[in-house]
């Protein structure tokens, strides 16, 4: 890397070995809780260190930011509770993915993470019920737009995004972890059959499940955006569920080579243990990482020409290449032509 | 960033980063009394940036960008680059403040105790602060006032004062050995001066206050006074605050805290030297 420590991983160093953070010099820890902030890691990042001796204006911005991740869990999980009270109706069991999963079921992975929307699962058959009992209770239509509202509900692995009217948060009804254009099929049937139940009404996928819908959404989907928090999410799962049964239960999903590539870039970025084997990295391994760390000392993104390569692959990922023609240009004849 | 300065408001620290010179020049000028970054550690970025490199040269317009930011948020032209940056500041403090809750409120101070000023843009709110600073108060800021949660405190933001219209010749005039900034035509709000706080505002930015009186005022209107039952002082400061839902429960307490306590009162005033009397006279039967 030379002279200069990148500054992405500078918050790699800080999560993986807190006690780094004492070498850090004030331009140091600017730049690191820049980054934290970009990358939406800084809820995290002050769980890491805390109790260490650090400059007190960086503990202060810390402080905050726990208080902060914590209110974040709380109302996280108030929304979860509305969603289930609006689905227990018909019958609904709520299945909760991602950031909201890891603070409802106590997971480390959750600890200190910032949560954006309510992210759920929902059998495919009944997810007319479920929107339209969604719909009774308050929630919203986000997308106007005829043609975005038909490619959701053609093409999406998720309803069009829902707004509470009142509480002004959003809800992902998921009935799969991928798009259903690509090429990818994850097996949802046995997501929901073996998801595990909390015993308040609400559930999370079981423990492998929950690893490799992270893999599917930070490398079988999206340009990697944000990609060092789920990056960090995988980290924290195989180190509380180990990674026995992970190759079959990936396998089955179709997705043994994102959560390969998963485990491989979390054990080099935050020392997550894996078996030796899984650590041969192949020849663009070396690109993912640096679409992971794309970032300058003021948290802006950086590395303009990888950041487009992966957001093209993210498209081609998505779509075969007729379908994908199609949207670009019909997207591409909405911004244009008036009217 | 090519040019970069680092200043404190109140306790909050700033970075503030530019692809030009001239924003950064401007701002450590009206900022120079002001000390840097605590532990040179900052608690928010600002970044003023073209959005495509030829973009420094060639009509030059200036992006706000930073730690928080709003989409679509409209560039100004590199003349209005310490407007620019003014609003990077302020809407950091909007949007990622954590720590106290802000208010949308002007607050000066005497003998320990605040006064807070809140009310649409246009009320006068940043006008009276800067008049009472002249009259020997000291000024805590013009536009945000942030309460403690957990003292119930008021902690100043005394950034530069921005004055529109109007305003300013007010102002000018009443502190003709005032610093004020280059005069910005044409922006968003009209025009628009900065005066710089004065040396017992910098000097006592960091010190709180006990909160005594909540102000309303409305420019524009005969003169009248009445009182603000709590409820109504407490929906009012809802909607001041940008960050009230945010915090949650701290939030909910910090502000019932502060309306059961403090005696708010809303006046009508058609002018600044009435609404200088009536504010000295609610704060005299305190």
């Amino acid at each position: 890397m030379g002279g200069a420590v990148n500054p992405a991983a500078l918050l790699a160093a800080a999560l993986r070995d807190p006690a780094s953070v004492l070498a850090l010099d004030p331009p140091g820890w600017t730049a690191l809780l820049a980054v934290a902030r970009a990358e939406q890691l800084i809820g995290t990042l002050a769980h890491r260190v805390q109790g260490l001796a650090i400059p007190p204006a960086a503990a202060r911005v810390l402080e905050d930011a726990r208080a902060s991740a914590e209110q974040g869990r709380v109302a996280a999980l108030w929304e979860a509770e509305m969603a289930r009270r609006a689905l227990a109706g018909i019958g609904i069991p709520v299945v909760l993915l991602k950031g909201t999963a890891y603070a409802a079921a106590g997971l480390a992975a959750g600890t200190g993470r910032s949560i954006g929307d309510l992210d759920i699962l929902v059998p495919r058959g009944r997810i007319g019920e479920a929107e339209a009992a969604l719909l009774a209770a308050g929630w919203e239509w986000v997308k106007p737009d005829p043609y975005d509202d038909t490619y959701y509900r053609r093409w999406m692995h998720e309803l069009p995004p829902l707004i509470h009217r009142e509480r002004d948060r959003m809800i992902d009804v998921h009935h799969t972890i991928l798009p259903l254009t690509a090429r990818i099929t994850p097996d949802a049937d046995a997501l929901l059959a073996d998801s595990v139940a909390l015993g308040n009404g609400l559930g999370v996928l079981a423990p492998m499940d929950m690893i490799c819908h992270a893999a599917a959404h930070l490398f079988a989907d999206g340009d990697l955006a944000g990609g060092m928090r789920n990056l960090w999410d995988i980290h924290c799962l195989i180190g509380e569920f180990g990674t026995e049964g992970l190759e079959a239960r990936a396998a089955r999903h179709g997705l043994a080579s994102a959560v390969r590539r998963a485990a491989r870039q979390a054990n080099d970025l935050y020392g997550t243990p894996i078996p030796e084997s899984w650590c041969v990295w192949d020849s663009v391994d070396p690109l993912y990482r640096r679409r992971l760390l794309a970032r300058d000392g003021w948290g802006r993104p950086a590395h303009r020409f990888t950041r487009l390569g992966f957001y093209i692959r993210s498209h081609w990922l998505r779509m075969p290449p007729g379908l994908l023609v199609r949207h670009l240009w019909t997207k591409w004849r909405k911004a244009h032509v008036p009217g | 960033m090519r040019h970069v300065t680092s200043l404190r408001i109140g306790s909050i620290g700033f970075r503030v980063g530019s692809d030009w010179s001239a924003p950064i020049a401007v701002l450590r000028d009206l900022y120079r009394d002001y000390p840097g970054a605590e532990d040179g550690i900052p608690d928010f970025n600002v970044h003023l940036f073209a959005a495509r490199p030829w973009r420094r040269l060639v009509r030059p317009s200036v992006h706000i960008g930073g730690d928080f930011v709003i989409p679509d948020a409209a560039p100004l032209p590199l003349a209005q680059g310490l407007l620019a940056a003014e609003m990077g500041m302020n809407l950091q403090m909007a949007l990622g403040q954590r720590r106290y809750l802000l208010l949308h409120a002007s607050a000066v101070e005497r003998d320990g105790r605040a006064l807070l000023m809140t009310g649409q843009s246009g009320a006068g709110k940043s006008t009276l602060a800067a008049l009472l600073m002249a009259r020997g108060w000291r000024l805590m800021g013009d536009e945000f006032a942030l309460v403690d949660p957990a003292t119930g405190l008021i902690h100043g933001f005394p950034r530069l004062v921005s004055l529109k219209n109007e305003a300013i010749g007010v102002m000018e005039r009443a502190l003709p050995n005032g610093r004020f900034g280059p005069a910005l035509e044409g922006t968003p709000k009209g025009r628009i001066r900065h005066l710089v706080p004065d040396a017992s505002a910098i000097a006592a930015m960091a010190e709180p206050a006990r909160p005594a009186l909540i102000l309303f005022p409305s420019y524009g209107f005969e003169p009248a006074e009445r009182p603000v039952l709590p409820s109504e002082c407490f929906v009012r400061l809802t909607q001041a605050s940008t960050n009230y839902v945010a915090l949650g429960e701290r939030g909910f307490d910090a502000l019932t805290g502060l309306v059961r306590s403090v005696p708010a009162h809303a006046i009508d005033y058609p002018d600044t030297a009435t609404a200088l009397t009536q504010v000295e006279r609610l704060w005299g039967v305190l």
